[in-house]
């Protein structure tokens, strides 16, 4: 076994315990109350998951991007907010890891992460700009004393209050046009959240993302050297799409085995005659195959793309677009698995205190189309499909 | 060429700035071009140089300047002398 094979293997060994020793255990009540999943991010800052994905020289894991697909899908089977807080915070270590281009400040950040086990929330969104992330209002403004600070109006920032740090998009400076973005690393004594909403939702509940004018005063340094829109073709978008459809696709597959349990108990009951509701839990079998397929292609992809030199093919239109089908498909695909298991476990499923309950499932998985609304990423497609060639 | 590809920056790019006065090498973007604006760019690109852009070549940079379109636009020409 190589060692970046070992080490991906005991990653994800650690992960695979932490999901059901802690994520698992403490998943409806973090659902009910809506509460931050503290014992499992914990748990995950024992194991040094948080730093995972940082390079050994800055004192990180190492482990491959397959390797954190994998835990946020592992995580996803256990309790879809912890899988989310954990997939959110590696976006944001993916995108500073792949585009710091050796900036002083960013390693010696990377290392901190790794020494402190640090969470990075982010605050990428914004009142004004009608969900585009490709426009930011709040720039980068320069003050007397060297400084910068800024002030952004968040509608929704997951686990900000729970965070170390926020990885924020805004102009470049005052001057600059609304899709002159750059990305700013804000540490949390640098940075003043003032909550403007709750959050109180239907699923997720447990990532706890309310809104916050967040304001905050930073050195030059802690702006990153790679334009936002490089970082967000190629890494923000494609690493957002393939981390959450994993995790999208780990919720839908707890559904999937308890519509399973609960037709083998049917079954168990009753030897010798197959139980009605087994047909539909083979067809729903199809539907989670349909989801387990597209969500591996589209990582395939982006492994093959993100090895060749200057991973130019990301920033290509077709390759945005096939991102952007894969964020599509998966959360549309997962709550439908969602609801399947529901309609093979029926009542059992529908209450939420069985085995067989699949109510946070589908719940959780709602979420999927809505997180950058899927109208919008259609809008966007049906503009680059009047130029792109092969899709 | 860079007069043409001026005229349907002027006309496609919706640019914020007076493209006149913006040097070959400026970021458009940073004038203010969208991505939908962009888009509507190449399609006019397209068009008046009746050249298709291959996937390759549909990305940001290609496009990001009056010098990188015009760069585009040149290898596309050669590429096809050579067929």
């Amino acid at each position: 076994m190589s060692v970046s094979v070992g080490r991906d293997q005991a990653f994800l060994d650690a992960v695979r315990h932490i999901a059901d020793a802690h994520a698992a255990p403490n998943a409806d009540q973090v659902d009910r109350e809506a509460r931050f999943p503290a014992e499992t991010i914990e748990a995950l800052r024992e194991e040094r998951a948080l730093s995972a994905f940082v390079p050994g020289e800055l004192g990180g894991g190492e482990v491959s991007f397959q390797a954190l697909a994998s835990a946020c899908f592992e995580l996803g089977r256990r309790c879809g907010a912890s899988a989310m807080v954990f997939a959110m915070h590696q976006i944001q270590v993916v995108s500073i890891v792949r585009h710091l281009q050796g900036a002083d400040w960013f390693e010696e950040y990377l290392r901190s992460l790794a020494a402190e086990q640090r969470l990075i929330a982010s605050a990428t969104s914004e009142v004004g700009t009608g969900g585009d992330m490709g426009r930011s209002v709040a720039a980068v403004t320069p003050g007397e004393d060297g400084m910068c600070a800024f002030e952004k109006q968040a509608p929704t920032v997951s686990y900000g209050a729970h965070a170390d740090d926020l990885f924020v998009t805004l102009r470049r400076g005052p001057q600059a046009e609304p899709s002159d973005q750059v990305v700013v690393l804000a540490r949390k004594d640098q940075t003043e959240l003032e909550p403007t909403s709750s959050w109180d939702t239907l699923g997720m509940r447990g990532t706890c993302s309310p809104g916050y004018v967040v304001r905050a005063s930073i050195a030059p340094g802690q702006v990153l050297p790679t334009p936002f829109p490089k970082v967000s073709a190629e890494s923000m978008v494609p690493v957002s799409h393939i981390l959450w459809s994993h995790l999208w696709l780990g919720i839908a597959t707890d559904a999937f085995e308890r519509a399973r349990a609960f037709v083998r108990a049917a079954a168990k009951r009753d030897p010798g005659t197959p139980p009605p509701v087994a047909t539909r839990l083979s067809h729903l079998m199809s539907e989670l195959s349909l989801l387990r397929a597209e969500v591996s292609s589209g990582l395939a992809e982006f492994l093959d793309a993100s090895g060749e030199p200057g991973r130019e093919r990301l920033s290509t239109m077709a390759s945005a677009l096939r991102v952007n089908n894969l964020k599509i498909a998966a959360s549309e695909q997962a709550p439908r698995v969602c609801q399947g298991a529901m309609g093979v476990c029926g009542i059992m499923g529908y209450k939420n205190d069985t085995p067989f309950s699949v109510g946070r499932h589908l719940r959780d998985t709602m979420s999927a189309p809505l997180m950058l609304a899927n109208e919008r990423i259609h809008q966007t497609n049906a503009s680059l499909l009047l130029i792109a060639k092969e899709v | 060429m860079t007069k043409e590809i001026r005229r349907i920056i002027t006309e496609y790019g919706r640019l914020s700035v007076d493209i006149t006065a913006l040097p070959v090498d400026a970021d458009l973007y940073q004038a203010g071009m969208t991505s939908h604006a962009s888009i509507d760019v190449m399609l006019a690109l397209e068009d008046h140089f009746d050249v298709e852009f291959p996937d390759g070549m549909l990305t940001r940079s290609a496009f990001e300047s009056i010098t990188a379109i015009e760069a585009a636009l040149l290898k596309l020409r050669a590429e096809a002398a050579v067929r």
